[in-house]
Protein backbone atom coordinates (compact mmCIF):
# COMPACT_ATOMS: atom_id res chain seq x y z
CA UNK A 1 0.00 0.00 0.00
CA UNK A 2 1.21 3.42 -1.39
CA UNK A 3 1.85 6.40 1.86
CA UNK A 4 -1.94 7.73 2.83
CA UNK A 5 -1.69 11.77 3.54
CA UNK A 6 -4.69 12.96 4.85
CA UNK A 7 -6.04 16.29 4.64
CA UNK A 8 -8.26 17.39 7.40
CA UNK A 9 -10.21 20.41 6.16
CA UNK A 10 -10.77 22.04 2.80
CA UNK A 11 -10.35 25.24 3.86
CA UNK A 12 -7.90 27.93 2.38
CA UNK A 13 -5.04 25.91 3.73
CA UNK A 14 -5.89 22.38 3.18
CA UNK A 15 -7.04 23.31 -0.33
CA UNK A 16 -3.26 24.98 -0.80
CA UNK A 17 -1.54 22.00 0.57
CA UNK A 18 -3.52 19.26 -1.86
CA UNK A 19 -3.30 20.97 -5.33
CA UNK A 20 0.33 21.62 -4.04
CA UNK A 21 1.08 18.09 -3.36
CA UNK A 22 -0.29 16.77 -6.22
CA UNK A 23 2.28 19.23 -8.92
CA UNK A 24 5.11 17.58 -6.66
CA UNK A 25 3.95 14.02 -6.84
CA UNK A 26 2.41 13.47 -10.15
CA UNK A 27 4.67 10.60 -10.55
CA UNK A 28 3.42 9.03 -7.40
CA UNK A 29 0.04 9.70 -7.40
CA UNK A 30 0.43 7.71 -10.95
CA UNK A 31 1.95 4.71 -9.73
CA UNK A 32 0.12 4.38 -6.70
CA UNK A 33 2.78 4.96 -4.37
CA UNK A 34 0.97 8.36 -2.85
CA UNK A 35 -2.04 8.84 -2.14
CA UNK A 36 -4.25 12.13 -0.93
CA UNK A 37 -7.79 12.45 0.62
CA UNK A 38 -9.12 15.84 1.69
CA UNK A 39 -12.37 15.96 4.44
CA UNK A 40 -14.39 18.68 4.12
CA UNK A 41 -17.77 20.12 5.44
CA UNK A 42 -19.13 21.36 2.56
CA UNK A 43 -19.45 20.76 -1.22
CA UNK A 44 -18.54 25.26 -1.44
CA UNK A 45 -15.55 26.99 -0.73
CA UNK A 46 -16.25 30.20 0.43
CA UNK A 47 -13.93 33.34 0.35
CA UNK A 48 -14.08 34.38 3.14
CA UNK A 49 -12.10 38.03 2.94
CA UNK A 50 -15.56 38.52 0.31
CA UNK A 51 -17.26 38.85 3.49
CA UNK A 52 -16.02 42.10 4.49
CA UNK A 53 -18.06 44.03 1.18
CA UNK A 54 -21.39 42.03 2.08
CA UNK A 55 -22.88 44.50 4.46
CA UNK A 56 -22.38 47.42 2.10
CA UNK A 57 -23.93 45.34 -1.01
CA UNK A 58 -20.54 45.70 -2.52
CA UNK A 59 -20.46 41.82 -3.93
CA UNK A 60 -22.73 39.55 -4.78
CA UNK A 61 -23.23 36.49 -3.02
CA UNK A 62 -22.54 34.24 -5.80
CA UNK A 63 -18.76 36.09 -6.11
CA UNK A 64 -18.50 34.29 -2.64
CA UNK A 65 -18.46 30.88 -3.45
CA UNK A 66 -16.93 28.50 -5.52
CA UNK A 67 -17.45 24.60 -5.80
CA UNK A 68 -14.78 22.91 -3.97
CA UNK A 69 -14.57 20.21 -5.98
CA UNK A 70 -13.53 22.18 -8.92
CA UNK A 71 -10.91 24.41 -6.60
CA UNK A 72 -9.60 21.04 -5.68
CA UNK A 73 -7.23 19.06 -7.85
CA UNK A 74 -9.27 16.36 -9.74
CA UNK A 75 -7.07 13.52 -8.61
CA UNK A 76 -8.08 14.12 -5.02
CA UNK A 77 -10.99 12.59 -3.37
CA UNK A 78 -12.75 15.07 -1.40
CA UNK A 79 -15.32 13.78 0.74
CA UNK A 80 -17.77 15.83 2.37
CA UNK A 81 -17.64 14.05 5.75
CA UNK A 82 -16.40 16.03 9.17
CA UNK A 83 -14.12 14.60 11.00
CA UNK A 84 -15.35 13.35 15.26
CA UNK A 85 -12.02 12.17 16.09
CA UNK A 86 -8.51 12.42 15.33
CA UNK A 87 -6.46 9.79 16.72
CA UNK A 88 -2.78 10.43 17.28
CA UNK A 89 -1.64 7.22 18.41
CA UNK A 90 -3.79 4.68 16.37
CA UNK A 91 -2.97 7.06 13.35
CA UNK A 92 -6.42 7.32 12.78
CA UNK A 93 -9.89 9.67 11.99
CA UNK A 94 -12.87 9.10 12.56
CA UNK A 95 -15.57 10.68 10.40
CA UNK A 96 -19.14 11.96 11.19
CA UNK A 97 -20.80 9.06 8.82
CA UNK A 98 -19.04 6.75 10.95
CA UNK A 99 -15.80 5.88 8.71
CA UNK A 100 -12.36 5.37 10.13
CA UNK A 101 -9.84 6.58 7.61
CA UNK A 102 -5.90 5.48 8.58
CA UNK A 103 -3.13 7.33 7.41
CA UNK A 104 0.83 7.56 7.20
CA UNK A 105 0.99 11.46 7.20
CA UNK A 106 -1.83 14.00 8.87
CA UNK A 107 -2.31 17.51 7.92
CA UNK A 108 -4.85 18.89 10.22
CA UNK A 109 -6.20 22.58 8.10
CA UNK A 110 -9.95 23.02 10.47
CA UNK A 111 -8.98 26.88 10.62
CA UNK A 112 -10.90 28.85 13.47
CA UNK A 113 -14.28 29.85 13.87
CA UNK A 114 -16.53 32.90 15.58
CA UNK A 115 -17.67 32.43 19.13
CA UNK A 116 -20.34 35.37 19.94
CA UNK A 117 -21.96 32.66 22.22
CA UNK A 118 -18.72 32.37 24.31
CA UNK A 119 -19.42 36.70 25.59
CA UNK A 120 -22.71 36.88 27.99
CA UNK A 121 -25.32 38.95 25.53
CA UNK A 122 -23.10 38.90 22.21
CA UNK A 123 -25.13 36.77 20.38
CA UNK A 124 -27.77 38.39 20.87
CA UNK A 125 -27.01 42.56 20.69
CA UNK A 126 -24.08 42.24 18.15
CA UNK A 127 -23.60 42.22 14.80
CA UNK A 128 -20.70 40.52 12.55
CA UNK A 129 -19.37 39.69 9.45
CA UNK A 130 -17.42 36.97 9.88
CA UNK A 131 -19.79 34.51 8.85
CA UNK A 132 -22.31 34.72 5.35
CA UNK A 133 -25.69 34.87 7.84
CA UNK A 134 -24.23 37.52 10.14
CA UNK A 135 -23.24 39.49 7.29
CA UNK A 136 -26.38 39.56 6.16
CA UNK A 137 -28.22 40.49 8.78
CA UNK A 138 -25.29 43.16 9.06
CA UNK A 139 -26.25 44.34 5.65
CA UNK A 140 -30.03 44.76 6.70
CA UNK A 141 -29.14 46.23 10.13
CA UNK A 142 -26.90 48.95 7.95
CA UNK A 143 -30.00 49.30 5.59
CA UNK A 144 -32.19 50.68 8.52
CA UNK A 145 -29.40 52.46 10.05
CA UNK A 146 -30.55 56.18 10.15
CA UNK A 147 -27.71 57.68 12.81
CA UNK A 148 -26.74 57.17 16.11
CA UNK A 149 -24.19 55.52 18.44
CA UNK A 150 -21.92 52.31 16.42
CA UNK A 151 -19.78 50.44 18.49
CA UNK A 152 -16.59 48.78 16.55
CA UNK A 153 -15.24 46.43 19.14
CA UNK A 154 -12.37 43.99 18.62
CA UNK A 155 -11.95 40.83 20.76
CA UNK A 156 -9.19 38.28 20.85
CA UNK A 157 -8.09 35.85 19.84
CA UNK A 158 -9.50 36.86 16.42
CA UNK A 159 -8.52 35.91 12.15
CA UNK A 160 -7.72 38.45 9.87
CA UNK A 161 -6.09 41.67 12.03
CA UNK A 162 -6.83 43.98 9.01
CA UNK A 163 -10.69 43.35 8.91
CA UNK A 164 -11.70 44.96 12.02
CA UNK A 165 -9.95 48.75 10.65
CA UNK A 166 -11.20 48.10 7.25
CA UNK A 167 -14.90 47.54 8.21
CA UNK A 168 -14.30 50.66 10.66
CA UNK A 169 -13.39 52.59 7.79
CA UNK A 170 -15.66 51.63 4.94
CA UNK A 171 -18.50 51.95 7.77
CA UNK A 172 -17.73 55.86 7.54
CA UNK A 173 -17.44 56.16 4.11
CA UNK A 174 -20.84 54.41 3.15
CA UNK A 175 -22.56 56.18 5.69
CA UNK A 176 -20.46 59.55 4.92
CA UNK A 177 -22.04 58.61 1.16
CA UNK A 178 -25.70 58.13 2.45
CA UNK A 179 -25.24 61.50 4.13
CA UNK A 180 -25.54 59.59 7.51
CA UNK A 181 -21.87 60.40 9.23
CA UNK A 182 -23.19 63.84 10.29
CA UNK A 183 -25.36 62.15 12.57
CA UNK A 184 -23.61 59.36 13.48
CA UNK A 185 -20.72 58.68 15.73
CA UNK A 186 -18.22 55.69 15.28
CA UNK A 187 -16.53 54.21 18.40
CA UNK A 188 -13.58 51.74 17.80
CA UNK A 189 -12.49 49.21 21.00
CA UNK A 190 -9.41 47.39 20.78
CA UNK A 191 -8.32 45.32 23.81
CA UNK A 192 -4.91 46.22 23.67
CA UNK A 193 -3.25 49.41 24.01
CA UNK A 194 -3.12 50.88 20.79
CA UNK A 195 -5.72 50.48 17.72
CA UNK A 196 -3.85 47.79 16.10
CA UNK A 197 -1.49 45.04 17.27
CA UNK A 198 1.15 46.08 14.74
CA UNK A 199 2.41 49.33 16.08
CA UNK A 200 2.74 51.16 12.88
CA UNK A 201 -0.83 49.97 11.72
CA UNK A 202 -1.77 51.03 14.94
CA UNK A 203 -0.34 54.65 14.96
CA UNK A 204 -1.47 55.03 11.25
CA UNK A 205 -4.90 53.79 12.01
CA UNK A 206 -5.13 56.67 15.14
CA UNK A 207 -3.79 59.85 12.65
CA UNK A 208 -6.76 58.19 10.52
CA UNK A 209 -9.61 58.26 13.35
CA UNK A 210 -8.65 61.60 14.59
CA UNK A 211 -8.74 62.88 11.27
CA UNK A 212 -12.01 61.26 10.45
CA UNK A 213 -13.37 62.52 13.86
CA UNK A 214 -14.34 58.86 15.42
CA UNK A 215 -13.61 57.80 18.66
CA UNK A 216 -11.67 55.08 19.66
CA UNK A 217 -10.56 52.93 23.43
CA UNK A 218 -8.33 50.84 23.58
CA UNK A 219 -7.44 48.32 26.62
CA UNK A 220 -11.28 46.83 26.24
CA UNK A 221 -12.22 43.53 26.29
CA UNK A 222 -15.52 42.71 26.32
CA UNK A 223 -17.05 41.62 29.36
CA UNK A 224 -20.92 40.89 28.15
CA UNK A 225 -23.60 42.99 25.67
CA UNK A 226 -26.96 44.00 27.56
CA UNK A 227 -29.00 43.74 24.51
CA UNK A 228 -31.86 45.07 26.04
CA UNK A 229 -30.06 48.38 27.46
CA UNK A 230 -27.72 48.35 24.61
CA UNK A 231 -24.78 48.46 26.17
CA UNK A 232 -21.27 46.83 26.00
CA UNK A 233 -19.04 46.92 28.73
CA UNK A 234 -15.50 45.58 29.13
CA UNK A 235 -13.62 43.69 32.05
CA UNK A 236 -11.59 47.07 32.43
CA UNK A 237 -14.69 48.51 33.82
CA UNK A 238 -15.78 50.94 30.59
CA UNK A 239 -18.93 51.16 29.33
CA UNK A 240 -20.28 51.89 25.81
CA UNK A 241 -24.54 53.04 25.13
CA UNK A 242 -24.82 51.71 21.21
CA UNK A 243 -27.71 51.62 18.39
CA UNK A 244 -26.04 49.83 16.10
CA UNK A 245 -22.84 47.26 17.56
CA UNK A 246 -20.76 45.69 15.26
CA UNK A 247 -18.18 42.93 17.23
CA UNK A 248 -15.45 40.69 15.88
CA UNK A 249 -16.24 37.98 17.92
CA UNK A 250 -13.30 35.91 20.05
CA UNK A 251 -12.38 32.87 17.95
CA UNK A 252 -11.69 29.45 18.88
CA UNK A 253 -9.93 26.25 16.82
CA UNK A 254 -12.36 23.61 15.22
CA UNK A 255 -14.44 21.44 17.72
CA UNK A 256 -12.98 18.51 16.86
CA UNK A 257 -9.68 19.51 17.81
CA UNK A 258 -10.88 20.04 21.58
CA UNK A 259 -13.04 16.81 21.42
CA UNK A 260 -10.00 15.00 20.40
CA UNK A 261 -7.89 16.42 22.74
CA UNK A 262 -5.39 18.06 20.23
CA UNK A 263 -5.31 21.61 21.95
CA UNK A 264 -7.44 23.89 24.74
CA UNK A 265 -9.66 26.50 22.57
CA UNK A 266 -9.31 24.21 19.57
CA UNK A 267 -5.55 25.58 19.00
CA UNK A 268 -3.05 22.95 18.46
CA UNK A 269 0.60 22.93 19.59
CA UNK A 270 2.58 23.47 16.50
CA UNK A 271 6.42 23.77 16.47
CA UNK A 272 6.35 27.30 14.90
CA UNK A 273 9.23 26.36 12.00
CA UNK A 274 8.68 23.04 11.02
CA UNK A 275 4.77 23.42 11.16
CA UNK A 276 5.04 20.19 12.79
CA UNK A 277 2.41 19.20 15.59
CA UNK A 278 4.50 19.56 18.87
CA UNK A 279 6.45 15.99 19.45
CA UNK A 280 5.32 14.63 16.17
CA UNK A 281 7.12 13.57 13.32
CA UNK A 282 3.69 12.86 11.03
CA UNK A 283 1.34 15.47 11.99
CA UNK A 284 1.32 18.85 10.28
CA UNK A 285 -0.85 21.53 10.92
CA UNK A 286 -1.22 24.47 9.18
CA UNK A 287 -3.47 27.88 8.87
CA UNK A 288 -5.46 29.36 11.67
CA UNK A 289 -5.90 26.01 13.48
CA UNK A 290 -2.00 26.35 14.91
CA UNK A 291 -1.08 27.40 18.15
CA UNK A 292 1.68 30.21 16.61
CA UNK A 293 1.53 33.39 18.17
CA UNK A 294 1.22 35.12 14.57
CA UNK A 295 -1.74 36.62 12.19
CA UNK A 296 -4.60 34.02 11.51
CA UNK A 297 -4.88 34.97 7.85
CA UNK A 298 -4.90 33.98 4.45
CA UNK A 299 -1.30 35.02 3.85
CA UNK A 300 0.18 33.44 6.65
CA UNK A 301 -1.88 30.02 5.64
CA UNK A 302 -0.42 30.16 2.25
CA UNK A 303 2.99 30.67 2.82
CA UNK A 304 2.88 27.70 5.80
CA UNK A 305 0.85 25.43 3.06
CA UNK A 306 3.66 26.21 0.68
CA UNK A 307 6.13 25.14 3.77
CA UNK A 308 4.24 21.70 4.16
CA UNK A 309 3.96 21.42 0.73
CA UNK A 310 7.83 21.24 0.10
CA UNK A 311 8.35 19.62 3.19
CA UNK A 312 6.29 16.52 2.82
CA UNK A 313 6.80 15.98 -0.91
CA UNK A 314 10.48 15.86 -0.13
CA UNK A 315 9.82 13.59 3.03
CA UNK A 316 8.28 11.02 1.08
CA UNK A 317 10.80 11.42 -2.50
CA UNK A 318 13.19 11.79 -0.96
CA UNK A 319 13.49 11.46 2.91
CA UNK A 320 14.96 14.94 3.85
CA UNK A 321 13.48 17.56 5.42
CA UNK A 322 13.50 20.70 3.08
CA UNK A 323 13.26 23.96 4.76
CA UNK A 324 11.75 25.76 7.78
CA UNK A 325 8.79 28.19 7.73
CA UNK A 326 10.25 31.71 8.50
CA UNK A 327 6.94 33.39 9.79
CA UNK A 328 6.33 35.50 6.54
CA UNK A 329 2.83 37.14 6.78
CA UNK A 330 1.57 39.60 4.27
CA UNK A 331 -1.98 41.40 4.71
CA UNK A 332 -3.18 44.20 2.34
CA UNK A 333 -5.29 46.61 4.10
CA UNK A 334 -8.38 48.48 2.73
CA UNK A 335 -8.42 52.11 3.98
CA UNK A 336 -11.38 53.02 2.86
CA UNK A 337 -13.62 52.07 0.11
CA UNK A 338 -11.08 53.24 -2.64
CA UNK A 339 -7.75 53.30 -0.87
CA UNK A 340 -5.20 50.38 0.32
CA UNK A 341 -1.69 49.82 1.98
CA UNK A 342 -0.14 46.57 2.47
CA UNK A 343 2.45 45.43 5.49
CA UNK A 344 4.57 42.07 5.65
CA UNK A 345 6.73 41.34 8.31
CA UNK A 346 8.50 37.41 9.47
CA UNK A 347 10.00 36.29 12.89
CA UNK A 348 12.83 38.74 12.05
CA UNK A 349 12.01 41.51 10.18
CA UNK A 350 9.21 43.65 11.49
CA UNK A 351 6.40 45.17 9.93
CA UNK A 352 6.36 48.86 7.91
CA UNK A 353 3.76 49.54 6.16
CA UNK A 354 3.68 51.57 2.75
CA UNK A 355 1.98 54.45 2.43
CA UNK A 356 -2.00 53.98 1.55
CA UNK A 357 -2.83 54.66 -2.44
CA UNK A 358 -5.73 53.80 -5.04
CA UNK A 359 -3.12 51.53 -6.52
CA UNK A 360 -2.90 49.01 -3.60
CA UNK A 361 -6.97 49.11 -3.37
CA UNK A 362 -6.96 47.73 -6.67
CA UNK A 363 -4.40 45.36 -6.18
CA UNK A 364 -6.27 43.90 -2.96
CA UNK A 365 -9.53 44.13 -5.35
CA UNK A 366 -7.67 42.16 -7.98
CA UNK A 367 -6.25 39.62 -4.98
CA UNK A 368 -10.18 39.05 -4.04
CA UNK A 369 -10.50 37.93 -8.27
CA UNK A 370 -6.69 36.15 -7.33
CA UNK A 371 -7.63 33.89 -4.30
CA UNK A 372 -9.33 30.94 -6.47
CA UNK A 373 -5.90 31.00 -8.58
CA UNK A 374 -3.88 31.10 -5.08
CA UNK A 375 -6.25 28.39 -4.00
CA UNK A 376 -5.79 25.96 -7.29
CA UNK A 377 -1.93 26.20 -6.82
CA UNK A 378 -1.33 29.09 -10.06
CA UNK A 379 -0.10 31.36 -8.08
CA UNK B 1 -3.86 22.63 41.62
CA UNK B 2 -3.02 25.75 39.69
CA UNK B 3 -0.85 25.09 36.97
CA UNK B 4 1.73 27.50 34.97
CA UNK B 5 1.32 27.63 31.28
CA UNK B 6 4.15 28.90 29.05
CA UNK B 7 3.53 31.15 25.65
CA UNK B 8 6.61 31.42 23.58
CA UNK B 9 5.84 34.75 22.02
CA UNK B 10 9.40 35.69 21.10
CA UNK B 11 9.33 37.52 17.61
CA UNK B 12 5.44 37.32 17.24
CA UNK B 13 4.93 41.10 15.99
CA UNK B 14 1.05 40.82 14.98
CA UNK B 15 -0.79 39.67 17.26
CA UNK B 16 1.86 40.40 19.85
CA UNK B 17 2.17 39.00 23.19
CA UNK B 18 0.23 40.94 24.92
CA UNK B 19 -2.69 39.69 22.51
CA UNK B 20 -1.76 36.01 22.78
CA UNK B 21 -1.80 36.36 26.53
CA UNK B 22 -5.37 38.18 26.67
CA UNK B 23 -6.49 35.13 24.59
CA UNK B 24 -4.89 32.34 26.56
CA UNK B 25 -6.05 33.83 29.26
CA UNK B 26 -9.38 32.75 28.49
CA UNK B 27 -8.61 29.29 28.00
CA UNK B 28 -7.21 28.78 32.02
CA UNK B 29 -8.90 28.60 34.81
CA UNK B 30 -8.68 31.63 38.18
CA UNK B 31 -5.81 30.75 39.84
CA UNK B 32 -3.52 29.46 37.04
CA UNK B 33 -0.41 31.79 35.52
CA UNK B 34 0.98 32.01 32.46
CA UNK B 35 4.54 33.12 31.41
CA UNK B 36 4.82 35.16 28.80
CA UNK B 37 8.13 35.11 26.53
CA UNK B 38 8.31 38.21 24.83
CA UNK B 39 11.41 39.76 22.71
CA UNK B 40 10.12 42.88 22.45
CA UNK B 41 11.19 45.51 25.62
CA UNK B 42 7.72 46.94 25.50
CA UNK B 43 6.16 43.76 26.44
CA UNK B 44 7.87 44.66 30.18
CA UNK B 45 5.77 47.66 30.47
CA UNK B 46 2.53 46.90 28.34
CA UNK B 47 1.53 43.75 30.14
CA UNK B 48 2.13 45.07 33.74
CA UNK B 49 -0.28 48.11 32.09
CA UNK B 50 -2.91 46.21 31.53
CA UNK B 51 -2.92 43.31 34.14
CA UNK B 52 -3.28 46.62 36.86
CA UNK B 53 -6.05 47.92 34.68
CA UNK B 54 -7.93 44.54 34.28
CA UNK B 55 -7.41 43.47 37.91
CA UNK B 56 -5.14 40.14 37.36
CA UNK B 57 -1.80 39.52 39.18
CA UNK B 58 1.71 39.92 38.67
CA UNK B 59 4.22 37.91 39.37
CA UNK B 60 7.69 37.88 38.32
CA UNK B 61 9.57 39.72 34.98
CA UNK B 62 12.55 38.16 34.39
CA UNK B 63 15.27 39.26 31.47
CA UNK B 64 16.94 36.66 29.59
CA UNK B 65 19.74 36.38 26.93
CA UNK B 66 17.44 38.73 24.29
CA UNK B 67 13.96 37.87 25.40
CA UNK B 68 12.10 38.64 28.56
CA UNK B 69 9.64 36.15 30.98
CA UNK B 70 6.52 37.90 32.58
CA UNK B 71 4.29 35.50 34.68
CA UNK B 72 0.72 36.35 35.21
CA UNK B 73 -2.14 34.73 37.30
CA UNK B 74 -5.45 35.21 36.24
CA UNK B 75 -7.79 36.46 39.42
CA UNK B 76 -11.03 36.57 38.21
C1 LIG C 1 -14.33 38.74 7.05
C2 LIG C 1 -12.98 38.14 6.85
C3 LIG C 1 -12.04 38.83 6.12
C4 LIG C 1 -10.77 38.28 5.92
N1 LIG C 1 -9.88 38.99 5.18
C5 LIG C 1 -8.65 38.50 4.97
C6 LIG C 1 -7.71 39.22 4.19
O1 LIG C 1 -8.01 40.29 3.64
N2 LIG C 1 -6.46 38.73 4.07
C7 LIG C 1 -6.12 37.55 4.64
O2 LIG C 1 -4.96 37.15 4.49
N3 LIG C 1 -6.99 36.83 5.38
C8 LIG C 1 -8.25 37.27 5.56
N4 LIG C 1 -9.15 36.53 6.30
C9 LIG C 1 -8.69 35.33 7.02
C10 LIG C 1 -8.62 34.08 6.15
O3 LIG C 1 -9.84 33.84 5.49
C11 LIG C 1 -8.28 32.88 7.04
O4 LIG C 1 -7.19 33.19 7.85
C12 LIG C 1 -7.96 31.66 6.20
O5 LIG C 1 -9.10 31.21 5.53
C13 LIG C 1 -7.37 30.54 7.05
O6 LIG C 1 -7.27 29.36 6.31
P1 LIG C 1 -7.50 27.95 6.99
O7 LIG C 1 -7.40 26.95 5.90
O8 LIG C 1 -6.65 27.82 8.18
O9 LIG C 1 -8.99 28.01 7.53
P2 LIG C 1 -10.33 28.03 6.68
O10 LIG C 1 -10.09 28.63 5.34
O11 LIG C 1 -11.35 28.63 7.55
O12 LIG C 1 -10.63 26.50 6.45
C14 LIG C 1 -10.87 25.59 7.47
C15 LIG C 1 -11.74 24.50 6.91
O13 LIG C 1 -11.79 23.40 7.80
C16 LIG C 1 -13.11 22.89 7.76
N5 LIG C 1 -13.36 22.11 8.97
C17 LIG C 1 -13.59 22.54 10.22
N6 LIG C 1 -13.83 21.51 11.03
C18 LIG C 1 -13.72 20.39 10.27
C19 LIG C 1 -13.87 19.00 10.53
N7 LIG C 1 -14.20 18.55 11.75
N8 LIG C 1 -13.69 18.12 9.52
C20 LIG C 1 -13.38 18.56 8.28
N9 LIG C 1 -13.24 19.87 7.97
C21 LIG C 1 -13.41 20.76 8.96
C22 LIG C 1 -13.98 24.14 7.65
O14 LIG C 1 -15.25 23.82 7.13
C23 LIG C 1 -13.17 24.97 6.69
O15 LIG C 1 -13.53 24.74 5.35
C24 LIG C 1 -10.45 37.01 6.49
C25 LIG C 1 -11.40 36.32 7.20
C26 LIG C 1 -12.66 36.84 7.38
C27 LIG C 1 -13.69 36.07 8.15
Amino acid sequence: MGKRILIVGGGLAGTIVANGLCRQLGQELRDGSVSITVLGTSDTHLYQPGLLYVPFGRIRESELFREQRKVLDRRVPYLIDPATNIDLEAKEVTTESGKTLGYDYLVIATGSRIMPQNVPGMAEGAHWFYDLEGARRMRDALDAFEGGKIVVNVNAPHKCPVAPLEITFMLYDYLTAKGLMKKTEITYTYPIGRLHALEPVGEWAQGEMDRLGLKYETFFNTKEVDSKAKTISSEEGTTFDYDLLVTIPPHQGAQVIEDSGLGTGGWVPTDREKLLHDGSTDVFVVGDTTNIPISKAGSTAHFEADTVVDNLSSLITEGRWARNYDGKVFCFVETGMDTGTYVWFNYTTPPNPGPPSQMVHWFKLAYNRLYWLSARGLL
Amino acid sequence: MAERKRIDARGAFCPGPLMELIANLKLVDVGDELEVWSSDKGSVKEIPEWVAKVGHEMGETTEHDGYWSVVVRKAK
